[in-house]
């Protein structure tokens, strides 16, 4: 049938096919991919229990450094605990966080942004007004009253990582359903019979994916930042668990004698953040044009 | 059948109301034609939107009137009644294709989500008679195909096709081939012709060209203003129109057998619908004008001909 046509077709490019504007960040990708692998499997694959003193070994340098050791591949902290198992555990800290506050930061943030800019009117101002508000307030300083208040822990985290990027999300989002809600095919649905529901679940939803995708990649280098931050403050995930953060601040004071205790935390949280955001402009770029043709 | 008795539609807008529709009447019985004409700002979306109802408060509000819908008159209708009507009965065409597709859904999955439960099971084959009776030759292939893999006037009778699926008995075409390019605007008026005598539609054609509206409709209603100037069977009103408007539209408008024919355009612009002139809202750009004519509207006047037209001084022709 296909040769009877008169013109041949394009082959279909369409999605995340469409990469004409740069090519694909294979480095962030695969960066990205073990973070997420470290995120899960970490505590599987460690050598060693993360919070296992030996205080016999403390301060081991990497394997291939003098007076290493394979047993401690990336040597050991102060404390004589193995800093590899510490990344990996640490990883899955930094995954936990990043995944969960950007997850229900963006539902948040898409459920704020749908009520606001589909209803519009009243509705419309008092919630970007709060939004406006929550952005406005600082997140340290949020940080501090919430943990003083409920104590320390990785749900807390997440919660106050919630509280500080939902804002974000619903004020790209809002104005993103507000273009959407006007666009022809959302009127013709309504035209054709169709109600508000349909409206919002068939066509501006799904519109507004790329969007949040876009967005919810860019969040996750900064809810891992923000995570180490609380962490090296000390009020992130307490101690004895690992997380990139607070063994860099356990570790800063080493930075002259034992190089490795701070430095590999950095690398990590440095290449992963730095992933995560290249990714996130990437898929900027390539959804971009697909949407807004 | 479509029927609009008397409308009066309004806008709100920080405290002013606009009347888009003064006191608009038109009748569009099924398997005929009717031609809305007007330049932009005249009204005539107004009057199309009304219809299916789609102006609510806050933004505006149908005053007054009867817009009846084979029967149904959709002022009274609650919102579950009007979306029946809208699914069942009305067939909109839009003015821009390449904007009224969701360009995240398949031609396929877009017309199918309109189609009537009984032909929902053999969707494919429905789908694909309906398109290639509309003239999309190998619609069997393109099924799977997103609307950014069409053409404009392709997109157009996808278009079409969503309007017609659920099997309405009345059409509203509100420009619909102004995004178009020229040859393909004449396929799909055809078409619109073809589709209208076929599946005996009471056709409400938009355009702000009446020489396009020729070709396809029995009857014309020239909006000008919020109110109907003139109205009539197509021929006998550009045979010999009686209000000056009329007379201007057809000067300002290309007539194909004679090209050197000089066009005239019509002086000033169309009123501001927050600042309507008392008496006849052409008034400030008529040659005919009289004082008369800024002060009041006559009532309408029937010539033998079977046009009507509200005018103090018609053109004599």
């Amino acid at each position: 049938m296909s040769t009877m046509t008169p013109t041949r077709r394009a082959p279909r490019r369409r999605g995340l096919k469409r990469s004409r504007h740069s090519r694909k960040p294979w480095f962030s990708m695969a960066a990205m991919g073990l973070f997420a692998f470290c995120g899960i499997f970490g505590a599987l694959i460690a050598p060693h229990d993360p919070t296992q003193n030996d205080l016999a070994h403390s301060l081991a340098p990497p394997f291939w450094a003098e007076g290493g050791s394979t047993t401690y591949l990336l040597g050991t902290d102060q404390l004589g605990r193995d800093i590899l198992s510490r990344l990996l555990s640490g990883a899955q800290v930094s995954f936990l966080v990043a995944v969960g506050a950007v997850l229900i930061a963006g539902a948040i943030g898409l459920g704020v942004a749908l009520l606001a800019g589909y209803t519009g009117g009243r509705l419309d101002a008092f919630l970007t007004r709060v939004a406006d508000s929550a952005m406005a307030f600082p997140v340290l300083l949020l940080a501090v009253i919430v943990v003083a208040l409920y104590g320390k822990s990785i749900t807390i985290v997440i919660v106050v990582l919630v509280l500080a990027v939902w804002p974000q999300y619903a004020r790209v989002l809002r104005s993103e359903v507000i273009r959407i809600r006007n666009e022809d095919y959302v009127v013709m649905s309504k035209v054709m019979g169709g109600n508000a529901r349909w409206a919002i679940v068939r066509h501006i939803v799904p519109n507004v994916v790329p969007t949040l995708l876009v967005l919810a990649t860019l969040q996750i280098g900064f809810a891992i930042i923000a995570e180490g931050s609380l962490s090296f403050l000390g009020i992130g995930v307490p101690a004895p668990a690992a997380s990139w953060g607070n063994m860099l601040a356990d570790g800063r004071n080493f930075m002259q004698t034992a190089w490795w205790v701070p430095v590999f935390p950095g690398i990590a949280l440095s290449i992963t953040v730095l992933s995560a955001n290249l990714l996130g402009d990437w898929l900027r770029q390539t959804l971009d044009p697909a949407t807004r043709r | 059948m479509l029927d609009v008795k008397n409308l009066h539609t309004e806008y709100y807008q920080g405290g002013r109301v606009a009347h888009a529709a003064r006191g608009v009447s038109i009748h569009v019985p099924q398997g005929q034609a009717v031609a809305l004409v007007g330049e932009s700002g005249s009204g005539k979306s107004t009057v199309a939107q009304s219809v299916m109802r789609m102006i609510r408060p806050p933004v505006g509000n149908l005053r007054e009137g009867i817009v009846s819908v084979n029967g149904i008159d959709v002022r009274l209708c609650t919102d579950r009644q009007m979306r029946q009507v809208l699914r069942n009965e009305i067939g909109f065409i839009p003015q821009d294709p390449t904007t009224a597709l969701d360009p995240l859904y398949t031609i396929r999955s877009q017309i199918k989500e309109v189609l009537p439960e009984e032909d929902k099971r053999n969707a494919d084959q429905v789908i694909t008679e309906l398109l290639e009776s509309l003239g999309i030759v190998n619609a069997a292939d393109r099924l799977g195909d997103y609307p950014h893999e069409f053409s404009g006037g392709m997109k157009q009778r996808v278009a079409i096709a969503i309007a017609l699926a659920k099997r309405p008995s009345v059409l509203i075409a509100d420009e619909p081939t102004t995004a178009l390019d020229v040859t393909t605007q004449v396929g799909i008026l055809r078409l619109l012709d073809r589709l209208r005598r076929e599946r005996n539609l009471a056709t409400l054609f938009i355009t702000h060209n009446i020489r396009v509206a020729r070709l396809l409709c029995q009857h014309v209603v020239v909006m000008y203003g919020g109110i109907v100037v003139e109205s009539g069977p197509i021929e006998q009103v550009m045979a010999a129109p009686s209000h000056p408007y009329t007379r201007a539209l057809l000067d300002a408008s290309v007539l194909g057998d004679r090209p050197r024919q000089k066009l005239r355009a019509i002086p000033g612009n169309p009123p501001s619908l927050f600042a309507m002139p008392q008496g006849c809202p052409f008034s400030p750009r008529c040659a005919n004008a009289t004082d008369q004519c800024h002060e009041g509207l006559p009532s309408e006047v029937a010539t033998e001909q079977g046009t009507r037209y509200t005018c103090w001084n018609p053109v004599a022709s």
